[in-house]
Parts: structure tokens; C-alpha cells; sequence
């Protein structure tokens, strides 16, 4: 398949590097790199192909439900995908594996290759080739002027060079940077990767819901899902306190968008630690508040309507507002769970279903047709018995455990003051309106800073190593036998195109330019008179 | 009550069918374009071109001042396909050029916000990208040839994106409500612009190969195929868009990781978007580190280059409708 051609342009362009070393170390020194690279690429690909799986599975770390969801669909494929980690892939043993190798790889590759750089910042500018006609550029003209005076406005015309000047002639190089580049840009990979390690180990996650005028306490304790780092303890937590004054959603009213949402903004006071000054945040989708080296972020929104229950002595045990969760079905139906255990008689339990703006379908349905809240209705569904809370075992706040209760039936519509006398005598429940309540993550990971850092270091180094083009330039001056001077210019890039050929040219036109524009003094009244 | 009910923002209706009528406009410029280019590559005769402009450096020898110039190295001689139509060409695709950044502006200003909220927005970008990309190679690195190849994948995007994802002007979810989205965004279209233009580069070269490849085994080679540019000066310019995507790849990730830490409370999740940018660029650094592999140059470096294309349209196109995640515009 290899076309005869191909062959031969890859063997010219390798040899473009100039011979420097022995042949035996010029070969060694060429089997390091090819190897090395090989190895790299290779690890690369590996790399890439290994991430495919994680976007295509679902992932523990994005969203436990829906990998459980893939287990309950899929009961025989999934537990062997789970021994090969591919629900973990980005934290599995294998995906460590390819990238451990590659930045060791990496390490042995630019370690190397930073010394010899170092060395070669250092030493003289490479001595001047004997014969210019080797070189992939050369020029070479006469001039009156002296040769002392050729390398003077050689060392001129190599404006940006590194320059030293030999017996007759001057050797220059320029564009370590590209280096340097390379050089920063592969360590920076290697200090993201440590940053994002250290951020594993010491930072934490939690979430939580804060209904309005609630506060909220940073500890282990108030979280609903905390993730701490493997070596976090409950003690570290920042000692920060928060509550939320008020929160607003907007949404488009009409159109093809409405019901889209428009902005969402939570209004905060918070403390970085108890007796510190109050301070108060707006919290925004785009604008977290930082403190005290932890981010606290507005996640979601939903609903909280508020309810009190009275018991059949006429007695309120109950009167608090109870957080829904949003069915995700568009619009904020919402459903919830009203816990009653102390009526002083059968504990109480209720489903129920919150809609922000009720309204019927064209089947007669009962649903939302508006995310704001434009026409609030609750309906419940009631049941009385034993709660299940005093068995010991934790319970979820959004599940009622009915397997001990007895239901009592469904409520009409409940508007906002609305009351429902329940049956049997069993007390009445009252809908007294609703707050809102946002879901807020706690994020504490200190690799932010510090892998911010090294990412920005290796768009840095990217940039001079992909557009820096190190060049070396030689000018030799000789007299001869006319006793006038030949100026000979040689030079080569050591990057492929990008006008190396182009700039070494201009270097011989402005040197014979600046010796040309010389005053008619010293060395060239030969020819004028 | 807390909740406040906004009044209807404001999209300027005059502004917005301005801009839907600039689409088509736009289409069938660039159609035309398309349609001068082929003729230029089918019909005109192979010219060399010099890619680097070398001022008074042919080749070897003595210019009138007596200065002798040896080029032990020079560029391999270049050549493609050029037509007086050409240039008609370069001006039709300008104007169509300016009616894509008409069609952008009117839409941002009707919906009053940065314009590449959805995807229909994000492909129109692109392909102005894309074209910007093009004319510039076309301007500083002669390179003419490429409007064929660069106008047809613009053309079937602009098609896919007026007829499938087109959506009308209006504001956008509040996650994307941020200046982030013109520096991450932007970022990834003036990219994906440039990879574009790599991609096209770089079939064009494969195609260029072959048909060098016949003639080194003596075949005749005839048609359009016969009149490609020379593979070497498309490997170049493959390249070239390439080295100018990559950092802003780069750039537009780090972006993108520090909207997410302010937006999502993460700069970094694993959302199938993120995976694939990620897979994205980690394809385009091994087809750099090909271009430095002794051996891997030409067409294997090549290959990877087209593969890493694949899974930026991978990215844009599979990851937004096959998989559910933080990204997807809907
Ligand atoms: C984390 C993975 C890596 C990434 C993303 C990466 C990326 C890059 C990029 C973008 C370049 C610039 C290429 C150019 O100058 O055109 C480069 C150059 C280079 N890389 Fe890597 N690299 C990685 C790992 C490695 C490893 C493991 C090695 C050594 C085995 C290595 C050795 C080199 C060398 C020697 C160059 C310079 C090539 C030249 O002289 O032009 N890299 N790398």
C-alpha cells in the first residue's frame, strides 16, 4: 500500500537534524527518542480509547441512580462490566495503569531533554560550520568594508540572538523559548496530575437543601450526601454558617420558550465562623460564594409547601414546611411526604403532590402548567398506623413506609389556607402556603488553585513550543585577494517550514544593506578614488 | 410570593427574520462559491505556488548586487490547480463570509446576547470559522485550492444546521447566562474552525498521495484527481491549522473547567462532553507527537489527525443526542 514516494520524503525530512555527534551516539540518541516517542504515542491512544467506556456507560461518579438503573436492566452484563470497573473507569486500577506509565514515560523523556536544554542555554552558540554550502541556507557577497566591521553590524543585523563572536566570524542562535516550552508544558501535565491526586485525598463534597429562612451549619452532620477525600476528617470541615433570606426563579411567560427559566437568584447571610461579622452573598447559577477556602454552589430549586395538623383535640402537632422534589416532568410537579408522629394518637403519614400552577389537560388530568407558582394546589393522599420510625433503621425523608398504615383516602384540592377534615375522625391537615427551598453543593478542594496554575503553565508552554522557531544564523568575514571582504551568511531552522529560509534571507539583506549605508570614510576610499 | 414572574424578554422580531433571511442568503452564496471552486480545480491548469514568500529568493543564484544565494533545501516545488475563476471564487466566498457574520450579529442582537447558545448557533460559528480560516490560508499561504474541500463540509453543516437544529432567536438557560460562554465557547468554534480546515486539508492530502502514488508506478492519472495540489504542501498546511487549533483546544477546556467550577461546582466530571473534548485533544497531541515520530509522518500522522476530526464531530454531533449530560443544549 506504502507508495514508493512516501518512503523517500519521510527518509529526507529525518535527516534534516544536523550532524553533531558521533555517529554511534547521534544513533543512540535517535533509538532513545524514537523508542520514547513510540512509547508515548502509543500510551496516548491507549488513553484516549480508554475514556470511550466512561461516556458511554454511566459512571458511579457522575450519577450513582442511573448506574444502579443499569443494573436493574441489565442484571447479567452488569456485574461483569463492574469487574473490568467500567462504571469506575476514570478511578479504576487500568485507567490509572495507562496514565502512570504514560507520565512515567514522560518523566524519563523530559528530564533528559531539560538538562540537555539547560546545557545548551548555557554553552556557546554551536562553532561555525567550515563550509556554508552545507547548510540548508547560505549567502555570500563582497564588501569594502573591514571584517572587523562586518561582525560589528553582524552582531547588529542578528538583532534577538544569542550571539558570540569566534575569530572571523560570529555564530548566533535564537528561540530556546521553544525549549523551555516544551519543556514547562510536559511538567505542567504532570503537576495537573499531582494537583488533581492531592484534591482526591483532601478536599470534600456535600449537598443539601436550605428552605428559606433556614440556616445551615457546615458539618458532617447537616449534609444529606457528603463525599469527604480519603483523608478528610469530620474536624476539618470549615466552620462556616449560612441562611438563606430569599429566593427568586424567573421564567419566560410566553412564547415558544415559556416556562424556560430565565434566572434564578438566592439571597445568603452567612458567617465565615461563629463570631465573625455577618456578610450577606447573592447566589447565582454563575456566581457561587466562596468561603473560607470552600464553594458553595446554587444547584437546583423546588418547592416547599408549608402544613399544620391538627390532631381530633383540636390540637396543632404539626406546622413546618415540608421540601418536595421536582418529578423532573417539566413544570415543578413535585411530590413529598408529610410525616406526622406525635398527634397523641395514631401517627399520620401523607403523599403528596405539589403543583405550582395547577391546571387540567384535555384528558381531565390534574397536572402543572407553568413552572412559577401562578395557581399553588396540593393534593394528599393520607394514611394512619405506624411511621416505622422508631424501628432504628434510617428513613428517607421522600419515602412513606406504608407496609404498617392504613389509608385513610385522597384530598380534594387543596389551595393555599385550605383545609381538609380527614376521615374517621382523624384530625384535619391544613395547607397554609409554601417557601422555596435551593439544593446547594459544598465543595472544598484545595488542587483548584494550584491546578489552575498548571494548567495555564502548559497553555504557556504549548504556545512557545508550537510557535517559537529556533533558528541559528553563522556570519563569517574574510578578506580576499583583492583586498576586499567576503561576507558569508549560513543558518538553518530547526523546525520544519515556516520561513526559516525567509528570515535567514532578510538577515543577509539587511547586513549588506547596513554595510552598504556606511559612510564613504575608512575602508572604502579604494574605491572612490 | 417569591416567585417573580418576568416580563417577556426581549427578542427583537424585526432583527430575527433579518437574520433567518440572511441564512439563505448566506447558503447560496457560499453554493456559489463551491461552484467556482470546483470549476477552478477541474478546469484549471496546475501553476506552482510558493507557499513561503521568499522575496527575492528563487533558487539558487546571483541576484543583480553580486549576492550569491545557495539553498541547499529548497521547498519542494508546489503546484495546484488555478483558474482566473478562482479569484471570482475568493470574492464570492467573502461576501458569503459577510452575510454568515451578518446572519450572527442580527441573531445576537435580536435575542440581545452572545450568539452561540444552541446548537444551530454553535454550527453557523463554526463554519464563519471555518471560512475565516480559509481565507486567511487562502491570502498568507496561498492556499486557494482548499476552498472546495473546506466549502462542501461548511456547506453540509450549514444544510444539517438549517434544516435539523435550526431554532429561533431567544435567551438562553440561566447555566449559560454567563461571560464564560464567549470565552469557552468561543474558544472551542474558533478551533473547531480550524480543525476544519486541517480535516479538509488533510483528505485532500490523502487523496493527492494516491494519485502521486500512481504516478510513481507510471499510471496516467486524469480528471480532478490529476490536478490536485502536491501532498506535501497539504501535509504542511494540515499541519499548520492544526498547531493554530490546538492551544485554543487547550485554552477553550481550561475554560470550560473553570465555567464548570463556577457553574456546576466542578471543574472537572467526567460529563460525556468533557470526556470527548478530552479524547478530542488527546488524539490531536499524539498526531503532534506523530508529526515528531520518525516513521509516523505522512500518512499515519494524517490518519490520526482525521481520526481526532472524527471525534470533534463525534463530540458535537453523537454526544449531544446519543448520551444525557450537564451539556446538552436541548
Ligand atoms: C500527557 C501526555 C502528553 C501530551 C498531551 C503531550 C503533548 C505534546 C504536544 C502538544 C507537543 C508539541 C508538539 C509539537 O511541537 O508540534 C509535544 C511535544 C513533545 N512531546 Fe509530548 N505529550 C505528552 C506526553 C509525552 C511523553 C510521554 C513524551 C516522551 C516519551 C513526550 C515527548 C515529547 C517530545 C520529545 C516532544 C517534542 C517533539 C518535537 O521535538 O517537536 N510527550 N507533546
Amino acid at each position: 500500500m506504502k507508495p514508493a514516494g512516501a518512503a523517500d520524503s519521510t527518509g529526507k525530512t529525518g535527516t534534516d537534524s544536523p550532524p553533531r555527534l558521533s555517529a554511534l551516539g547521534w544513533a543512540r540518541w535517535a533509538w532513545r527518542i524514537l523508542t520514547s516517542m513510540r512509547t508515548a504515542l502509543i500510551l496516548l491512544f491507549l488513553l484516549a480509547i480508554g475514556a470511550i467506556p466512561g461516556s458511554v456507560l454511566p459512571q458511579r461518579s457522575v450519577s450513582d441512580e442511573q448506574v444502579r438503573n443499569y443494573f436493574l436492566d441489565n442484571p447479567d452484563l452488569a456485574p461483569w462490566l463492574d469487574r473490568f470497573y467500567l462504571f469506575d473507569v476514570y478511578s479504576s486500577p487500568w485507567y490509572a495503569a495507562i496514565y502512570l506509565l504514560l507520565f512515567v514515560s514522560l518523566t524519563g523523556c523530559v528530564l533528559p531533554r531539560a538538562a540537555a536544554h539547560y546545557r545548551a542555554m548555557r554553552a556557546r552558540p554551536p562553532r561555525t560550520p567550515h563550509n556554508f554550502g552545507r547548510l540548508p541556507y547560505s549567502a555570500s557577497f563582497t564588501t569594502a568594508a573591514s571584517p572587523q566591521t562586518v561582525l560589528a553590524e553582524a552582531r547588529a543585523a542578528l538583532k534577538g540572538y544569542r550571539i558570540d563572536t569566534r575569530d572571523d566570524s560570529v555564530a548566533a542562535e535564537k528561540g530556546y523559548l521553544r525549549e523551555t516550552g516544551n519543556v514547562v508544558f510536559h511538567l505542567a501535565l504532570l503537576g495537573l496530575l499531582i494537583a488533581l491526586g492531592a484534591g482526591s485525598l483532601f478536599g470534600y463534597r456535600g449537598n443539601m437543601l436550605i428552605i428559606e429562612g433556614d440556616g445551615f451549619a457546615n458539618t458532617v452532620t447537616s449534609y444529606d450526601a457528603y463525599e469527604p477525600g480519603t483523608s478528610v476528617e469530620p474536624g476539618d470541615l470549615q466552620p462556616f454558617w449560612l441562611r438563606l433570606d430569599d429566593f427568586q426563579a424567573e421564567f419566560i411567560e410566553e412564547g415558544d420558550l415559556t416556562g424556560q427559566a430565565a434566572s434564578y437568584v438566592a439571597d445568603v447571610t452567612y458567617r465565615e465562623a461563629p463570631g465573625a461579622p455577618e456578610r450577606t452573598h447573592t447566589l447565582e447559577v454563575n456566581h457561587p460564594l466562596s468561603v473560607d477556602g470552600a464553594q458553595v454552589y446554587l444547584l437546583g430549586h423546588g418547592y416547599a409547601p408549608e402544613f399544620t395538623v391538627t390532631n381530633p383535640d383540636g390540637e396543632v402537632v404539626f406546622d413546618q414546611a415540608v421540601p418536595f422534589l421536582d418529578r423532573q416532568e417539566g413544570n415543578f410537579v413535585s411530590d413529598g411526604v408529610v410525616k406526622v408522629p406525635d398527634t397523641g394518637a395514631e401517627q399520620l403519614g401523607f403523599t403528596a403532590v405539589f403543583l405550582p400552577s395547577a391546571a387540567e389537560t384535555a384528558t381531565g388530568e390534574l397536572t402543572s402548567d407553568f413552572p412559577g407558582a401562578r395557581n399553588p394546589v396540593v393534593t394528599l393522599r393520607a394514611f394512619k398506623g405506624d411511621l416505622g420510625l422508631d424501628s432504628g433503621d434510617s428513613q428517607s425523608v421522600y419515602q412513606l413506609y406504608t407496609e404498617r398504615m392504613e389509608e385513610l383516602g385522597d384530598s380534594p384540592q387543596l389551595s393555599p389556607g385550605e383545609t381538609w377534615e380527614l376521615p374517621e375522625g382523624a384530625g384535619n391537615i391544613t395547607f397554609t402556603g409554601y417557601r422555596e427551598y435551593i439544593s446547594v453543593q459544598v465543595n472544598s478542594d484545595p488542587a483548584r488553585v494550584p491546578a489552575l496554575v498548571a494548567a495555564v503553565a502548559a497553555v504557556l508552554g504549548l504556545l512557545c513550543t508550537l510557535f517559537v522557531h529556533p533558528r541559528r544564523a553563522w556570519v563569517r568575514a574574510r578578506p580576499d585577494a583583492d583586498g576586499r571582504t567576503v561576507v558569508e551568511v549560513g543558518g538553518l531552522g530547526k523546525t520544519e517550514g515556516a520561513g526559516a529560509i525567509t528570515e535567514l534571507h532578510g538577515i543577509s539583506l539587511r547586513l549588506r544593506d547596513r554595510l552598504r549605508e556606511r559612510p564613504a570614510s575608512d575602508d572604502t576610499s579604494t574605491e572612490k578614488e | 410570593m417569591n416567585t417573580v414572574l418576568a416580563a417577556e424578554p426581549a427578542v427583537d422580531e424585526g432583527m430575527a427574520s433579518v437574520s433567518d433571511a440572511l441564512i439563505i442568503a448566506m447558503i447560496v452564496t457560499y453554493a456559489i462559491a463551491l461552484f467556482l471552486f470546483a470549476v477552478e480545480a477541474a478546469y484549471g491548469r496546475r501553476k506552482a505556488i510558493k507557499a513561503e514568500r521568499l522575496v527575492g529568493v528563487g533558487a539558487s543564484g546571483a541576484d543583480e548586487d553580486g549576492m550569491e544565494v545557495n539553498l541547499r533545501a529548497p521547498d519542494p516545488e508546489t503546484s495546484a490547480s488555478q483558474h482566473i475563476l478562482g479569484n471570482v471564487a475568493l470574492g464570492v466566498t467573502v461576501l458569503g463570509f459577510l452575510l454568515n457574520l451578518g446572519q450572527i450579529v442580527t441573531r445576537g442582537l435580536a435575542a440581545d446576547r452572545w450568539p452561540w447558545g444552541n446548537m444551530f448557533e454553535f454550527v453557523v460559528a463554526v463554519c464563519l470559522c471555518s471560512v475565516a480560516a480559509f481565507l486567511f490560508g487562502a491570502i498568507r499561504y496561498k492556499a486557494r485550492y482548499l476552498g472546495t474541500f473546506v466549502l462542501v463540509p461548511v456547506l453540509l453543516l450549514l444544510g444539517i444546521a438549517a434544516k435539523w437544529l435550526y431554532s429561533e432567536a431567544g435567551p438562553v438557560i440561566p447555566a449559560l447566562d454567563s461571560y464564560w460562554i464567549a470565552i469557552h465557547v468561543s474558544a472551542a468554534i474558533l478551533a473547531t474552525g480550524a480543525f476544519m480546515v486541517s480535516g479538509a486539508a488533510a483528505i485532500t492530502y490523502l487523496l493527492a498521495q494516491r494519485t502521486e502514488a500512481k504516478r510513481a508506478r507510471g499510471e496516467t492519472v486524469t480528471g480532478i484527481a490529476a490536478k490536485l495540489p502536491s501532498s506535501e504542501l497539504l501535509d504542511r498546511v494540515s499541519h499548520r491549522f492544526v498547531v493554530l487549533a490546538f492551544p485554543l483546544w487547550t485554552f477553550g477546556i481550561i475554560a470550560g473547567a473553570i465555567w464548570a467550577d463556577e457553574a456546576w461546582g466542578r471543574f472537572w466530571g467526567w460529563d460525556p462532553k468533557e470526556v470527548w473534548s478530552f479524547i478530542t485533544w488527546v488524539v490531536y497531541a499524539a498526531y503532534l507527537h506523530a508529526r515528531a515520530t520518525a516513521g509516523w509522518r505522512g500518512t499515519k500522522a494524517t490518519v490520526i489527525g482525521l481520526v481526532g476530526f472524527a471525534c470533534l464531530l463525534f463530540n458535537f454531533f453523537g454526544v449531544n443526542y446519543l448520551f444525557s449530560g450537564l451539556h446538552s443544549y436541548a
